[in-house]
């Protein structure tokens, strides 16, 4: 089980990472933590003819605190992400998220930016992205535009990335102090993929009233989507039994889950409601 | 067709890497992961390979102070880097107190997850001094082993943590 | 062991070998490097059943590095077929098979081109140039629909059926009749396979100018290959050595015929140079044997006082297009039929079993061979009638296991018990888990809407086999043991035992048979295994016959060596033999125990100075024995498990809180290692309960063919796990050990499938096919379709 021939370059810069995407088009593919991408090599499900290696380019790096702007580099890393006091200060939904990912010395090289590029439809950071109303900073020889995390996820391995262009930050407003966030996933095992998670956000008043309520599950559908049914049959109420069951009825209208090896379809929006109950639960808390 | 090739592509980089604290220049092809770079170049047979998806852990080595998996790593990557094995972490004593315990637990049977074991329990004990059982299961977690029940490995790791608390 | 001290048996001494393995320097056949090495990968088939209408070879024998590509038919005459029956197993047939099959495809990956190169890499990069035109054939993928015969996968068969056995005591419908209780139900068990960390991996050295052939081979017998290598191969047998160095975890995975391996050893003999095959993991899934896919239904019938009257057994297994070389693929519904009901003392029992072809990748014994579904389907129908008479599920155990003082007991299905402690291990085990307290705390958590379920699961395990398991069908397969003793110049032991090492700590268990045997400390033994040119001959590591047959042999060695190294130091001494002893590594006066002679001393005087001896003195410092049981088929072990789970009824997750195991192994020699084994045999079992399965589509293609998908117990579910023994010693043997091996693997998806139906038990809901997923859980709740 060994890798198909390719070559490899490391990129300095990014006018070096467009020059190569330019030239090879889409037999070059980039390589950042690797942590897919290297599997799928080493099983031939992918045969670039390039990989592009950015992780020595210094400007996706890192992880930056503007006032109420926190810019995370496509580089950093998911245990950078978990260890970082700011974002657990700024941007709680995320620590709660990183130990779901996979196990230690995986998370200590695979990236933000990969994750969300690849986007896989079990991963964690792309529907907390959603929730977050994160800004991705995409970058070509163009230019720089931003999307909105709603509109990034396309679909199954989908993006709004184009040809030639480069996932390089994302930027996210923090969640103030009176913001909650919960995470919750189910999987066969610690560090598996999710048969079903769920990413949610609400703003909390004194009274335990939650507003702009946003909900995103991974390992129900192509894409993390937003559970618009559901979020409106909470907004402006308080979480109880009642509240909550509203919410998983209107799950129905949000989801249309695909079947996995480990749960059908019905199994998986079963789950969703359950954790729906628990992560609104942990919201009210 | 795309006219291609103005920067030449290179598929055998020369490297330069500190495997267990000596300084190696090789050429490597540039699909070869980081284990079959120490094994098939180096000898380091200490790292496994035992499932080449990133799933076993057996191939579980040291970079730049960071346990990752060997195998999904590729050896150009680690240009510029520091590298540790089992062999070399066995050599500096790093590993020792670890060793003692796992041998006196009899924390292993065939052997084969062992290397990448220890150096994820390493990991912990590094960084976790305070860790409770069930975090020892946590951060073992991705350390596949079929022969034992993990629970000789748990309480291997727990007697060199309680040590150490007891030493300080 | 009365006639010497226990010295070391009985003590939880750490094994020497694990030192080098916790610092990597294990010699794996992965980390061998000979000269002129060649790599050989497989082309596989893609289809479940597919006749090849053409293969292309030319490509890839132009790769950069190629040094052979050959199909099937190119490699049959350096290899014979064989065909995977045994004589005692009446009417079972299976078809030839070959080292790479020819001109058909009976699995998703059976081979039927081999790439031999310079690199592995090399030789995958070629593979991709083999182009085949395959004719899809009709796949017979479930089991009921092999028995039905509608499609035959081996027209020259006849049909699907390898193999059928029934029995019957007799008077099995009188008891059910006058039965004032009967129980049915039907249980399905998820296809599972062993995953040994290290992948198969064999590394073939032909010489042509010796015609000798040195194979490293991750093997548990090397005897038995090495006969395998001779006949089928055609070299005589004692030009084929087979060493097995450190070998990386094999439950029974790595004691088959495999053909890949076959196949690269041939490729060897054809291209007159070394050639190894490590199989990756993706290979692994479709080529290392599976196990265990069954769907059996039993029935129980009972009075209603509580005695088991009777239990019908109806099973079947799928075992993929052949049975496996040369074990066969009848033993694991073989051994169903015999342990079904095995610790209860009904005296009437009838079992009907199909084992069938299917187009799968072949199944054959894996750890606790037939035990984990003849366990669960007892102990499943036992809770079940417990539960029908209102009776506590302990009760109804200690009521109808066979008494402790019945023994020597022969069960309905002919098997022979020397001495069991069904009893004594059932008590042990209550007060162990603190049963009572345990259903206390059950009651109260129910009430707040926490279920958690307790699971018992009590377990008969063949251990120790006679040549009735293999010999008598006509396999060359030794169920004898031996160890050489031998006392070396400086005092130092050499022990050369035919039996295996795979991390069980073998080698450990017999430096303290043959310290404690000899007097000496047990840094002066070093054992040896593992290499045909070395050791004596025997049948290696399977059926949990290390320890019981192999520590026999080093015991009986090492005190006939003790003798001759007394007679040695009474020739030295002057003294006469019965004044002398041997205790910490000295030859001491008997009587008062005081030093009279090092045993270094003792060494260097026999070597190189004998000439200070009698005349007529010869000294005699290497002893080799044998051992085989035969007093009984099997040397029966027992045990009792239980689990302690928390089923989440909303999620259906199951967490495991607790395990216990209280298992007669007879003897035990180390009990560090013994616990360990036993831990690690209930983690393989609590994978069959709640994660491994080999799912399969309906075209017969592996869905889950990788360790992302095919989940194993890792150290974040496994629960602790509390083993406690009692003591029988078999009287078979002076050492009295009996295996250790099946018992965790035997009762583990038992007690937790009990545990769990008692969690789900205030639901009126009950799982009954393995692995126990929360989407099985779930569905048995009503709470998804």
């Amino acid at each position: 089980m060994k890798a198909p021939p390719f070559a490899y370059v490391r990129a300095r810069s990014l006018g070096e990472v467009f020059d190569l995407l330019e030239h090879h088009g889409e037999s070059a593919r980039l390589l950042a933590g690797g942590q897919s991408l290297l599997a799928s090599l080493n099983m031939r499900l992918a045969a670039p003819e390039l990989l592009i290696d950015i992780t020595h380019i210094a400007e996706l790096s890192g992880i930056e605190v503007r006032g109420r702007k926190i810019r995370i580099g496509a580089l950093a890393t998911h245990a950078e992400i978990q260890r970082s006091a700011e974002i657990a200060r700024h941007l709680p939904l995320l620590s709660q998220a990183a130990p779901h990912i996979a196990h230690v010395a995986i998370r200590n090289v695979g990236t933000f930016g990969g994750s969300l590029a690849h986007a896989d439809p079990a991963a964690e950071w792309p529907a907390c992205c959603v929730v977050l109303d994160a800004q991705f900073v995409l970058r070509s020889r163009a230019g720089t535009r931003r999307v909105a995390a709603r509109e990034f996820f396309q679909g199954l391995y989908a993006t709004a990335l184009r040809p030639n262009e480069i996932l390089a930050q994302v930027e996210v407003a923090a969640t103030g102090t009176n913001w909650r966030s919960a995470f919750v996933e189910l999987s066969r095992r610690r560090g598996d993929y999710a048969t079903v998670g769920v990413a949610a956000l609400a703003r909390k008043s004194a009274r335990g009233v939650l507003s702009d309520l946003r909900v995103a599950f991974l390992g129900v559908g192509p894409a993390p989507a937003l559970a618009r049914a559901s979020m409106a049959a909470l907004e402006g109420k308080r979480v109880s039994a009642d509240t909550i069951a509203a919410a998983g009825e209107a799950l129905g209208q949000d989801l249309e889950p695909s079947a996995d090896l480990h749960a059908a379809a019905s199994t998986k929006l079963h789950l969703a409601r359950v954790i729906t109950g628990r992560a609104l639960t942990a919201l009210a808390a | 067709m795309r006219r291609k090739k103005e920067i030449p592509l290179e598929h055998a980089p020369e490297i330069t890497v500190t495997v267990n604290g000596t300084i190696v220049t090789r050429r490597v092809p540039a699909r070869r992961h980081l284990i079959d770079f120490l094994r098939e170049e180096l000898g380091l047979t200490g790292s496994h390979t035992g499932c080449e998806h990133g799933v076993c852990g057996a191939c579980t080595v040291r970079v730049d102070g960071r346990i990752v998996r060997g195998c999904l790593m590729l050896a150009v990557q680690a240009d510029g880097r520091r590298v540790d094995t089992i062999e070399g972490l066995s050599d500096s004593g790093e590993l020792g107190e670890l060793q003692e315990a796992f041998h006196r637990r009899n924390a292993l049977q065939c052997g084969f997850c062992t290397p990448g074991m220890l150096l994820a329990a390493q990991d912990l004990v590094a960084g976790h001094p305070d860790a409770s059982r069930s975090e020892i299961r946590e951060h073992l977690s991705g350390n596949y082993c079929r022969c034992t029940g993990y629970q000789a490995i748990v309480d291997a790791v727990e007697d060199v943590l309680a040590a150490r608390r007891k030493s300080t | 062991m009365d006639t010497t001290n226990s010295g070391y048996v009985g003590k939880s001494v750490p094994r020497a070998n694990a030192r080098r393995l916790l610092q990597g320097r294990g010699t794996y056949v992965d980390d061998l490097r000979l000269p002129r090495l060649a790599h050989v990968v497989f082309f596989r088939s893609p289809h479940a059943h597919a006749r090849l209408r053409k293969l292309d070879l030319a490509a890839a024998r132009t790769m950069p590095g190629v040094i052979a590509v050959v199909d099937g038919a190119a490699l049959a005459p350096y290899c014979k077929p064989w065909v995977g029956v045994l004589g005692h197993l009446k009417g079972i047939k299976s078809p030839p098979q070959h080292a790479i099959a020819i001109g058909r495809a009976c699995w998703q990956g059976e081979a039927v081109a081999a790439v031999v190169a310079e690199t592995r890499e090399q030789a995958e990069d070629a593979l991709e140039k083999i182009e085949a035109e395959w004719e899809e054939l009709p796949v017979v993928v479930e089991m009921k629909d092999a028995l039905s015969g509608r499609r035959v996968i081996h027209q020259e068969l006849g049909d699907n059926i390898c193999f059928k056995r029934e029995l019957d005591t007799g008077a099995v419908d009188e008891a059910f009749a006058k039965a004032d209780i009967v129980v049915e139900e039907t249980y399905d068990f998820g296809r599972h396979t062993g995953v040994t960390l290290e992948p198969r991996s064999i590394l073939a050295d032909y010489n042509a100018a010796e015609h000798t052939l040195t194979v490293y081979h991750a093997t548990q017998t090397p005897h038995m290959m090495q006969d395998i290598f001779s006949r089928h191969l055609d070299i005589p047998e004692g030009n084929v050595r087979v060493i097995a160095k450190d070998v990386g975890g094999s439950f029974g995975i790595k004691v088959h015929v495999y053909a890949d391996e076959m196949a690269a050893a041939a490729l060897s003999v054809m291209l007159r140079r070394p050639v190894k095959f490590v199989a990756d993991r993706l290979e692994s899934f479709i080529s290392d044997i599976h196990a265990r896919e069954h769907t059996a239904t039993v029935r129980l019938a009972c009075s209603k006082e509580g005695d088991i009257l009777a239990f019908d057994l109806d099973d079947l297994t799928g075992i993929g297009p052949y049975s496996v070389y040369p074990r066969t693929s009848g033993i694991e519904g073989n051994q169903v039929v015999n342990l079904t009901g095995g610790p209860y003392k009904h005296q009437q029992y009838r079992a009907k079993m199909h084992v069938v072809f299917t187009n799968k990748n072949v199944t054959c014994q894996y750890r606790a061979v037939g035990h984990p579904i003849a366990v669960a389907i007892t102990e499943a129908i036992v809770d079940l009638a417990a539960a029908k008479l209102g009776m506590d599920p302990a009760e109804f155990r200690r009521r109808n296991l066979v008494p402790d003082d019945a023994y020597p007991y022969t069960f309905p299905s002919g098997l022979k018990f020397e001495k069991l402690s069904h009893h004594q291990a059932l008590d042990r085990l209550l007060e162990l888990m603190d049963y009572k307290a345990l259903r206390t705390e059950q009651a109260a958590l129910r009430a707040k809407g926490v279920y958690r379920g307790i699971g018992l699961a009590a377990m008969i395990e063949v251990t120790n086999p006679s040549p009735a398991f293999y010999g008598v069908g006509g396999a060359r397969i030794s169920s004898q043991d031996g160890a050489t003793l031998r006392f070396e110049p400086t005092g130092t032991i050499t022990c050369l035992v035919s039996v295996t090492e795979q991390g069980q700590g073998t080698e450990g268990a017999f430096a303290q048979v043959a310290a404690s045997a000899l007097g000496v400390s047990i840094d002066r033994v070093r054992v040896v295994t593992g290499d045909t040119a070395v050791t004596p001959y025997g049948g290696g590591t399977w059926a949990s016959r290390g320890a019981g047959i192999g520590g026999e042999a080093v015991l009986q060695a090492g005190k006939v060596l003790r003798e001759r190294i007394l007679e040695v130091a009474s020739a030295i001494l002057k003294t006469d033999k019965s004044e002398l002893d041997i205790a910490s590594d000295e030859i001491v006066s008997k009587v008062s125990g005081e030093p009279r002679l090092e045993l270094s001393e003792l060494g260097r005087v026999a070597y190189f100075r004998p000439d200070t001896l009698p005349m007529d003195f010869q000294s005699q410092l290497m002893v080799t024995r044998h051992y085989t049981p035969r007093s009984y088929g099997f040397t029966f072990t027992n045990g009792i498990q239980a689990s302690l789970v928390e089923v989440d009824a909303d999620t259906g997750a199951v967490t495991l809180l607790k395990h216990w195991c209280v298992e007669d192994c007879g003897t035990v020699i180390n009990p560090m290692l013994v616990d360990e084994q036993i831990r690690g045999g209930i983690a393989q079992g609590i994978g069959a309960a709640l994660y491994e399965e080999c799912l399969y589509s309906p075209e017969g293609q592996l869905l889950n063919g990788n360790l992302a998908d095919y989940l194993l117990p890792m150290a974040g579910e496994m629960p602790d796990i509390i083993v406690a023994h009692v003591t029988t010693p078999t009287q078979t043997s002076e050492l009295g050990a009996k295996g250790a091996g099946e018992a965790g693997t035997a009762g583990a998806p038992a007690a937790v499938m009990n545990a769990i139906n008692d969690a789900l038990a205030p639901f009126g809901a009950r799982v009954t096919a393995q692995p126990f997923t929360p989407e099985r859980i779930l569905r048995a709740l009503g709470k998804v379709s």
